[in-house]
């Protein structure tokens, strides 16, 4: 394709632009300053009354304090942990569910004796809970699982159960609603990966009269190791993004006890006060993420000598 | 499948076939009733008055009072205008969208046809910070978009969508297999220039290609509540409108209109729902080609 007479690669660099210049300013600038905040000692007292004549009287900077912040957030005293913890707990809820049923429903959809009918329309209904705004199921949610709501209704003849209002009730609606929004997405890469499989080894596994299960367990689940590693690692990076989901539910409180309080909502709540601490969070949820991205190309180049495609982390 | 192998199956295994049939069709099902059964009870809802408890399992007959009621200022002066989140949703997820499609396809294409010395590490560059989360830079993104006078702007929920690595890495995969480099050769030849060859002869092959990302960025767009949350206060988009309404619910439960409210979540959730439903087939293909094919 080389064409030693007319150079073309100054169009390759000028196609580049666009992308390059947005990324450098809505992303790369913005990373290098939160890595520059959480080694600030900054803060915004957002309690005091605005002065107009001096509109950043509220403003503490008082520059660099290396490690402090990370310190802080690491120890009893900062919610980092606490809401870390509460990320994985809520995210556990929803994963083993969704692997499970995903992978079981990846093998039936993918069974050459069983010959599944209507498989389109299964596939688009449970993918379909994973186009639509969570925010929008969230609150639907909230409204059947209050007070009175249609769920107290259902279970216990109208009496109060406020299953948000209890710890593991509202972690256990946020975990369903992550498993509902994303078991129909895990059940199609799942089923990518197993249409991958030669198939003349399920033909000789049965003429060796070897039982589903043990095909299951001696072919399928080797073979796809990699995807299944993959799945796990994305939907880790998804979700240490949560959000949407258990703010809905939680309210301000972030549920009952603050047991719905994840790591992102610091950001969120933080970004005009506690600018030094949140930028050490955001800096930490930056290495997490970075050490599961790596995890994920190791996976995937592992095992097929090229790089694999990846798919956008979760949100 | 060789015939052999059905037959050696047959005699042994038929019923124990048959048992696991109606065990996966009985499971399929109760997903499918899981899965669909919220929205159900939802458009339900949304034809119920203003107190709602329990559940109904039918149709009732306030549909229409719920729409006037959505619309009116009442609703407006408590949850933001209904309109215009509506409009502001639209506008980001429609510009956002066309954004890191074009400019997506436009980047995978200076690193597929043309040869440069920076191309290998373009290519690594974009593909590592594909795995940096919006969360993790987002209180820098916030304090300059402040700085920059944006906050409350739809600006800043638009034109970073210029650059998102994810659409460039479908679009390059998309390029490997269906974009012969003799076109772009022949484009040449006849004296196309090539910005043109890459607007009139290369953007049409890419349509599949484009209509596939174009509606995985839009629904994310348009889903999206995190930023807008950051960067937004008085503008509501529908995520922004719906956290209103649920705060409503909390506060004060009182007042809150059920109907009206589950009419908002209808209407909020149906234009991407009728596109899926229209799609199902080629998003679908399109996830699992994320998956798979490398």
């Amino acid at each position: 394709m080389k064409k030693k007479s007319i150079s073309y690669a100054k169009w390759g660099y000028i196609f580049l632009i666009p992308f390059f210049v947005a990324y450098l300013i809505f992303a790369v600038v913005p990373l290098v300053q939160t890595f520059y905040f959480s080694v600030l000692d900054y803060k915004v007292d957002t309690g005091m009354a605005p002065d107009i004549f001096n509109p950043d009287a509220n403003v503490i900077n008082k520059g660099f304090c290396g490690l402090d912040n990370f310190k802080f957030a690491l120890s009893s005293e900062g919610e980092f942990l606490r809401c870390l913890g509460n990320t994985a707990i809520i995210w556990l809820i929803g994963f083993i569910p969704q692997i499970v049923v995903s992978l079981i429903l990846a093998v039936w959809f993918t069974d050459i004796r069983l010959k599944l009918k209507a498989q389109g329309f299964f596939k688009t209904v449970i993918y379909l809970p994973n186009v639509i705004m969570a925010s929008a199921i969230s609150l639907l949610f909230y409204t059947l699982c209050i007070r009175n709501g249609a769920l107290d209704t259902l279970l216990n003849k109208g009496s109060d159960l406020a299953i948000t209002e209890k710890v593991w009730g509202a972690r256990g609606v946020v975990g369903f609603i992550n498993f509902i929004m994303w078991y129909g997405n895990t059940t199609i890469m799942l089923m990518a990966a197993i249409m991958g499989i030669d198939t003349s080894l399920y033909e000789s596994a049965q003429i060796d009269g070897a039982s589903p299960t043990q095909t299951f367990w001696k072919i399928t689940i080797p073979l796809i190791k990699p995807i299944l590693a993959y799945v796990l690692i994305t939907s880790m990076i998804g979700g240490l993004q949560m959000f949407d989901v258990p703010q809905f539910i939680g309210g301000n409180q972030a549920g009952p006890k603050g047991s719905l309080k994840t790591v992102v909502m610091i950001i969120q709540n933080g970004k005009d006060s506690a600018i030094g601490s949140v930028g050490a969070i955001s800096v930490m949820i930056f290495i997490i993420s970075a050490i599961l991205g790596f995890l994920t190309l190791k996976v995937m180049s592992d095992n097929s000598g090229k790089p694999k495609k990846k798919k956008p982390a979760r949100k | 499948m060789p015939r052999s192998a059905d037959v050696v199956g047959e005699s042994t295994g038929q019923t124990s076939l048959l048992i696991r049939r109606i065990i996966a069709y009985t499971v399929l099902v109760a997903l499918v009733i899981i899965s669909l059964f919220p929205f159900y009870l939802l458009i339900i809802n949304a034809t119920r008055g203003k107190v709602q408890s329990g559940i109904e399992w039918w149709f009732s007959d306030n549909l229409s009072n719920n729409f006037k009621n959505l619309f009116d200022s009442d609703a407006r002066s408590r949850y933001g205008n209904i309109f215009a989140s509506f409009g502001y949703s639209f506008l980001i997820s429609a510009l956002s969208c066309a954004l890191s499609v074009y400019f997506s396809a436009l980047t995978a294409y200076s690193i597929h046809v043309y040869d440069f010395k920076l191309k290998k590490a373009a290519h690594t560059f974009i593909l590592l910070v594909m795995m940096v989360p919006t969360q993790a830079s987002a209180l820098g993104f916030y304090r300059l978009m402040k700085n920059f006078g944006l906050l409350d702007s739809v600006i800043p929920l638009i034109i970073p969508s210029i650059a998102a690595p994810a659409v460039y890495f479908f679009m390059k995969q998309y390029m490997e297999s269906s974009l012969p480099l003799e076109i772009v050769e022949a484009a040449r030849i006849d004296g196309c220039g090539e910005f043109r060859t890459f607007n009139s002869i290369v953007l049409p092959i890419l349509k599949p290609a484009f209509a596939v990302q174009g509606i995985f960025t839009f629904v994310g767009a348009w889903n999206n509540y995190f930023m807008p949350r950051m960067i937004l206060s008085s503008k509501k988009t529908i995520p922004l409108v719906l956290q209103a309404m649920k705060s409503e619910i909390a506060g004060n439960p009182q007042v809150a209109d059920a109907g009206v409210m589950n009419l908002y979540m209808v209407l909020a959730i149906l234009p991407v729902v009728v596109v899926y439903l229209i799609l199902s087939k080629y998003i679908i293909r399109g996830i699992a080609l994320g998956a798979v094919k490398g």
